[in-house]
């Protein structure tokens, strides 16, 4: 009886249900006669657009700061870094050396350029974060509002040139939403993407897939490396740390820049698989959804495995893309799907904050 | 001479502490002046705008004062209350009611929806001691869609609403709600007569139950104080009949909104009566000095207001008396929950939980009962908002709701632990003027207002993490200072003044 | 006369999970008497007062055997608001007072005085305003009692600890009825002149009938104030005596007095200590550890031999190691074989092959949710790259040579696991500590500074520990520092016993030394003994 209980207590209860929910609503897909395949396949797209920047979340919840809501830093950079290929050109500068060269030297150039400016950005904000230990999640979250507002007033009067970028009419500035075909758009996705099952079969952006695993893989070896091993006690026992010889601020800020280095990857990723690139307000909602996958993928708000990163992007963006085709079948015509996510999303988050351990930063 | 630099020395570092004391809204004011230089706009114009929107969003930041003092930092989570305000608008408005009675019914109906919702919200801080803020902001988020799934696709589908004007295919409520022909304006038009012979009334009520029930639930009652009282209002209710019947006067109070300038007149007469009242009638200990400086303040701002500029921005202004007695009201109320024994309370669990506790107090439901406030006040307060406004959008009128309060509050000076209504008041106006100057002096300067909603944006999320970062910064120092206060040596110099 | 007590407990017993820390213990307390509740750090001294105020530690382990009688009726104290009642007060050692409020706010927290409105004759009584007036007026009268002369209405945050003291027993006095006030160690956070003045405002107290229950370990100051005292050891009652029958060795030698178990022999085996082989050298050493604060000590430690440091909680022996390992502030120079060691530098001692084994386990010492083997090897990996291989570019741990040095430890430990991988939270207190030490042995330590090494760990599990390291001491020459505040323990094993009081060594003693100056040394009485002892 008591084994039934403390088993219980274990199943991560938000997981369990968002799984059963999701199996309901494919069996609800099926059963409607909605094409499963072409939703799969954009499930499987979604799930390695959005992997790279969930998978910033682990960084930042084992170095000991919890989940990152600020990774709109990271973001602001990787659109920084993807609108500056765009404006020196880059695409057609390597095309007419090799042609099909273009749109990778481009999005190469925006992962390494967005990754150089989110170092230092990272680096700075895990400055401020250690002197605000203790209040990290509130602070994070308005950090990274309202550098997305300040980013906003940047973009709205940034010197841009590239008639891409620019509003039609105007001097300066950068579009609400910019094409993003003639520079990197779709290169990771369509590289050596294939149809599973032949025409109408699920699509496999298998280029997309093998960078996001990559992507893993780079993290899980990290953190299995002698730097990592450091960064993964600091955060779980900071005075063991430091008992042995760990600096364990210089570690939360390693741990920081490291999320907002794959936020800015991650969203370049994002972009090209996208194919539009949104500046402004856009990336304003995205950390909250990042928060959210990992926390569906079982991680708590104090631990965090590379396997929450792939199983919780893959049912929280499964259940985004079938609720819509669903919804409006059995609704007539309506999308629920956004509010839905809306109540998940932010469900799942008090979920994990209820069950976070400490909150003791209010006590002396 | 080495007298004098001391003094001096003393002096500038007494105005520096005020000055970094009051750096926030320092900051601000500077800024509001900048914007309203830069912004070419008649001061008329800003000053009606202002205070139109003083009066619709005051009462929104006034609520999160209580949760503040008890430690649950800046409830984001009034934006339950603003939800259950609108849900009871959505069914007063479809039964047909109007005016101040709808609107009456409203606040009525909206309260113990509030109460359910500031109830559960309680609960869910209890569970997330040390992180409210970010769980009220979260939780805002989910109510929001919450919300939104039951004004969108339940009311008129599950909850029967047979309302054609209001309903979109079917089921699922508008976009915009129109209340032009229901509750708007239906606290804004009451007249500040009414107003004013509602609260001789309720004086007179509340005096007469001292004098009846005192005597049996232990109430110490001064008989003849609350005799005095009852009669000095009586004689205001006269006043106030025979006042009607004069005609200027009776256009000047009788009327929907009041004037500026003759609010300020009437404030100062009644505040130099209760003066007045207060020292000969009741005997209270006021001095001399007080009195004369009273006069002499109230004669200089009398004066200032003749003054051609501030003469106009004075006629041109016109408020509602009764939402700006509402809003008193809300500042009296707070007041006064804090000076008694729940109030009390309130403040031991804000500073320290694990004393309060040992000192037999029930943390948890002090919390609760903090938030449930919180949240009933915000319900209310959305509701003149609303009333004010006369339309809302259905579904996200309600989301920022918390933002902007917080933000307001904390332009004012306030902290995550600490707020007063000055602060709320101050913060009020100058989140405000920002409000309505940013946009316009940007429109100037760059020539584009689109991007003062940016701005704007900033300056709200910029505050808030600011004085975040600020307050978790000096939560820190302040461990360091107590560290070395409890060092010896650096107290024996104290002792000897403080021992007999 | 209904009874010539206030305060009348017999046979006390209480188990703390099948842990009897209370055996039949009593004590009685006069009205008007200061009276003395005295023993070493895990006599029962608190779990008695506990008992008496009715803490719900106490009820939620099962309550407690025997009978308390308050003025000679038999009562059952099951919360503290009964104890209250009661007429029992508490000064806590840490102050339950908020900064934010004013000194009568605090005297009358909980306790305000009201009077009731309108609103609160329709809404509840928790809507009764506040009487300021009249709170104000009790404070003043209460802080008058105990001769506090400063203004009711400062703020308590800026007042200095002393004065703390002095608000949180105003408010116990301004509680009505009040007979009986217990003490928890209150002259500890005190200075000396604070401290005597505490002295007299007790003795004015009990002038007034309260009856005073004084906790403390500074035998000194029992002597001065207090009417009788009782004494336990072990959670046993040894005696209760009239103070003006008793000296202080006396009352020392019963606070210890017990039979050393010898885990070794001291005289025998071939080690040969050369005492002018010093392997640690502090020198006007200080550490600002909060609690456990360092005040110059000055200690040489003979390389080979095992130094047991020893003395009462909160006198700072806890911070020497803590110090060294640069786990809180520190000052003056910190020699080890020859060098000097930096604490400013994390890790610096460790990276020297000194190595500290904490006596805060569960915080400090362990990761719990991780392995065994991650717990033994992490150190290593850190400090000297062990059990790490390169991969190209990347670092990458040696798995399976971590796996091997932590079954071998395991083996040679006796560490009781399913395997290395499992978790050391799931551990018992024993094995955690063999992981801890199995940690340190694989760094190969040169001196090994052990603290706290039997803290929470069962009897039978305790010897084993200490055996182990009796075990590399003798076998393997390494020099061991003990830190322990068990005192039999230390005198079980130890060459030489460093004793600190309040900050200091007070007196470095043989183990066979007597009773009496082990408990004159740990109430800070200076003695001489083994300074440089011989072992």
């Amino acid at each position: 009886m008591e084994k039934l209980k403390d088993s219980l207590k274990r199943v991560n209860l938000p997981r369990l249900i968002i799984i059963l929910f999701f199996l309901f609503i494919v069996l609800l897909a099926y059963v409607n006669d909605i094409n499963v395949n072409s939703y799969i396949g954009s499930t499987i797209k979604y799930w390695g657009m959005w992997g790279i920047l969930v998978l910033a979340m682990v960084p930042s919840i084992k170095c000991g700061i919890g989940p990152n809501f600020g990774i709109s830093l990271g973001i602001v950079c990787g659109l920084l870094g993807s609108l500056l290929a765009i404006e020196f050109g880059i695409t057609d500068m390597f095309n007419a050396i090799i042609p099909g060269l273009g749109p990778w030297a481009a999005i190469i150039f925006a992962m390494i350029s967005s990754a150089f400016f989110a170092w230092f950005v990272g680096v700075a904000y895990g400055k401020i974060l250690n002197s605000v230990k203790g209040s990290e999640m509130t602070v994070t979250t308005y950090i990274g509002y309202s550098f997305i507002y300040l980013m906003c007033i940047v973009w709205f009067r940034a010197p841009f040139t590239n008639s891409e970028i620019k509003w039609p009419i105007g001097a300066s500035g950068v579009r609400n939403s910019l094409s993003m075909d003639s520079s990197f758009g779709g290169v990771l996705n369509d590289f050596l993407g294939f149809s599973l099952g032949g025409e109408g079969g699920v699509y496999i952006p298998t280029g997309l897939v093998i960078f996001f695993l990559l992507c893993c893989l780079v993290i899980f070896l990290y953190f299995r490396s002698k730097s990592g091993m450091a960064m993964t006690a600091a955060g779980s026992n900071p005075s063991f740390a430091r008992a042995n010889g760990i600096d364990v601020d210089k570690m939360r800020i390693k741990g920081i820049a490291i999320s907002t280095v794959l936020g800015a990857i991650g969203i370049v990723v994002y972009t090209q698989g996208f194919g539009i690139l949104q500046a402004y307000t856009a990336p304003l909602q995205m950390g909250f959804q990042c928060v959210a996958a990992i926390l569906i993928g079982g991680a708590t708000t104090s631990k965090a495995k590379i396997s929450h990163v792939i199983i919780g992007t893959f049912l929280f963006q499964g259940l985004l893309m079938f609720t819509p085709p669903v919804s409006n079948k059995l609704l007539a015509g309506t999308d629920i799907s956004d509010t839905m996510r809306q109540i998940i999303q932010n469900g799942v988050i008090l979920y994990a904050l209820t069950k976070a351990k400490g909150g003791s930063s209010n006590e002396e | 001479m080495k007298n004098n630099t001391e003094k001096k020395i003393s002096f500038g570092s007494y105005a520096k502490n005020v000055l970094f004391k009051n750096k926030v809204i320092i900051l601000f004011t500077v800024l509001c002046i900048g914007c309203i230089a830069a912004s070419n706009t008649s001061l008329n114009y800003i000053a009606s705008e202002v205070f139109s929107r003083f009066g619709r969003n005051a009462c929104l930041v006034l609520a999160l004062i209580i949760p503040c003092l008890a430690g649950l930092g800046m409830n984001f989570g009034i934006v339950v209350g603003a939800i259950a305000a609108q849900i009871a608008i959505f069914f007063v408005v479809h039964w047909g009611f109007t005016g101040i009675g709808g609107f009456m019914l409203c606040a009525l109906f909206a309260t113990p929806m509030a109460i359910l919702f500031g109830w559960l919200l309680g609960i869910l801080f209890n569970k997330t001691k040390g992180s409210e803020m970010i769980t009220g902001l979260v939780l805002g988020f989910f109510a929001d869609g919450v919300y939104r799934l039951f004004t969108l696709y339940i009311i008129g589908g599950l909850i029967p609403y047979d309302d054609p004007n209001l309903l979109d295919r079917g089921f699922g409520l508008r976009n915009a709600f129109d209340l032009s022909d229901s509750i708007k304006y239906a606290l804004d038009d009451i007249s500040f007569v009414t107003v004013f012979r509602i609260l001789m009334l309720f004086i007179i009520v509340v005096q007469l139950i001292n004098i009846v029930f005192g005597s049996k639930k232990n109430m110490t009652v001064d008989k003849k104080e609350s005799m005095g009282k009852i009669i000095a209002s009586a004689i205001g209710l006269v006043l106030s009949f025979v006042l009607m019947a004069v005609p200027g006067i009776s256009a000047m109070i009788g009327g929907t909104r009041l004037i500026l300038s003759d609010t300020l007149r009437i404030a100062m007469i009644v505040y130099l009566l209760s003066l007045v009242i207060r020292k000969f009638a009741l005997k209270r200990d006021i001095t001399k000095d007080k009195l004369v400086k009273t006069a002499v303040l109230t004669a200089a701002v009398l004066a200032l207001s003749y003054i051609p500029a501030i003469r106009d921005i004075l006629k041109s202004v016109s408020i509602s008396a009764c939402t700006y007695a509402v809003i008193c009201l809300f500042c009296f109320f707070n007041n006064w929950i804090l000076d008694t024994k729940l109030g009390q309370d309130m403040r031991t669990v804000g500073q320290n939980r694990i004393v309060a506790g040992s000192a037999g107090i029930n943390v948890d439901k002090i919390r609760i009962t903090a938030t449930c406030i919180s949240t009933v006040l915000a319900a209310w307060g959305q509701l003149i908002y609303l009333q004010n406004l006369g339309t809302f959008n259905t579904v996200q009128q309600q989301s920022n709701v918390g933002l902007y309060a917080v933000a307001a509050l904390l332009v004012g000076g306030a902290s995550v632990q600490k707020a007063n209504n000055r602060q709320a008041i101050i913060g009020v106006v100058l989140f405000h003027t920002l409000f309505v100057v940013a946009p316009l002096a940007a429109t100037q300067i760059i020539g584009d207002s689109a991007i003062s909603e940016y701005i704007r944006m900033f300056i709200c999320y910029g505050v808030i993490a600011v004085s975040l970062a600020m307050h978790a910064w000096k939560k820190k120092d302040k461990k360091v200072v107590k560290k070395t206060a409890g060092d010896e040596e650096n107290t024996d110099a104290v002792k000897s003044v403080i021992w007999p | 006369m209904s009874s010539e007590y206030v305060v009348k407990m017999d046979n006390i017993s209480k188990e703390f999970s099948g842990n009897k820390v209370l055996k039949n213990v009593s004590l009685q307390v006069k009205p008007g008497e200061i009276h003395a509740l005295m023993g070493e750090n895990g006599a029962g001294k608190s779990t008695l007062m506990n008992i008496l105020f009715g803490m719900p530690a106490i009820w939620n382990t099962g309550g407690y055997e025997g009978t308390i009688e308050i003025d000679g009726k038999p009562v059952k104290i099951d919360s503290p608001q009964k104890a209250m009642e009661c007429g029992i007060g508490m000064v806590h050692q840490e102050f339950m007072l908020i900064p934010g409020f004013t000194a009568t706010e605090n005297i009358k927290l909980g306790r305000e005085v009201t009077t009731p409105t309108v609103a609160s004759a329709i809404l509840g009584k928790s809507l009764e305003e506040l009487d300021r007036r009249t709170m104000a007026k009790d404070a003043r009268r209460a802080m008058d009692t105990i001769g506090l002369g400063i203004d009711e209405n400062t703020m308590v945050g800026g007042l200095p600890v002393g004065y703390m003291q002095f608000i949180e027993i105003a408010r116990e006095i301004d509680k009505t009825g009040m007979k009986l006030l217990i003490f928890d160690e209150p002259t500890a956070v005190l200075t000396e002149s604070e401290a005597e003045r505490l002295l007299r405002t007790m003795k004015v107290i009990a002038g007034k009938g309260i009856a005073i229950i004084f906790i403390t370990h500074r035998i000194d100051e029992v002597i001065e104030v207090a009417d009788s005292i009782t004494i336990l050891r072990d959670g046993t009652f040894i005696d209760r005596l009239e103070t003006k029958d008793t000296t202080a060795a006396k009352i020392a030698e019963m606070m210890i007095g017990r039979k050393v178990e010898k885990l070794v022999d001291n005289a025998g085996g071939d080690r040969k200590l050369d005492k002018d082989d010093i392997i640690l050298k502090l020198r006007d050493y200080h550490v600002d550890m909060p609690g456990e604060t360092v005040r110059g000590v000055d200690l040489d430690v003979i390389r080979g031999e095992i130094l047991g440091i020893g003395g009462l909680a909160g006198q700072g022996k806890i911070g020497i190691p803590n110090g060294i390992q640069g786990l809180y502030e520190t000052s003056g120079t910190i020699e080890f074989d020859g060098e000097r060691i930096d604490p400013e530098k994390l890790g610096d001692a460790l990276s020297k092959h000194m190595v500290f084994v904490s006596e805060d386990r569960k915080g400090v010492g362990l990761l719990l949710e991780e392995s065994i083997e991650q717990n033994i090897i992490f150190t290593a990996t850190q400090v000297e790259n062990k059990f790490m291989k390169k991969v190209g570019f990347f670092t990458q741990y040696d798995a399976a040579a971590a796996k091997k040095h932590a079954e071998d430890m395991i083996k040679e430990l006796d560490i009781r696991c399913v395997g290395p991988e499992q978790l050391v939270g799931s551990l018992s207190g024993g094995n955690q500590q063999k992981v801890c030490l199995a940690r340190a042995l694989t760094l190969a330590p040169k001196l090994l500074v052990v603290s706290e090494p039997t803290r929470g760990i069962d009897i039978g599990a305790k010897k084993l520990v200490l055996e182990l390291l009796v075990k590399l001491n003798r076998e393997n020459g390494m020099t061991i520092i003990v830190v322990s505040s068990e005192l039999n323990e230390l005198r079980s094993l130890s060459d030489r016993i460093a004793i600190v009081s309040d900050g200091k060594i007070s007196g470095i003693l043989k183990p066979e030394d007597s009773d009496a100056d082990f408990g004159l040394a740990m109430s800070g009485v200076k003695v001489g003994g083994a300074d440089n002892g011989e072992a």
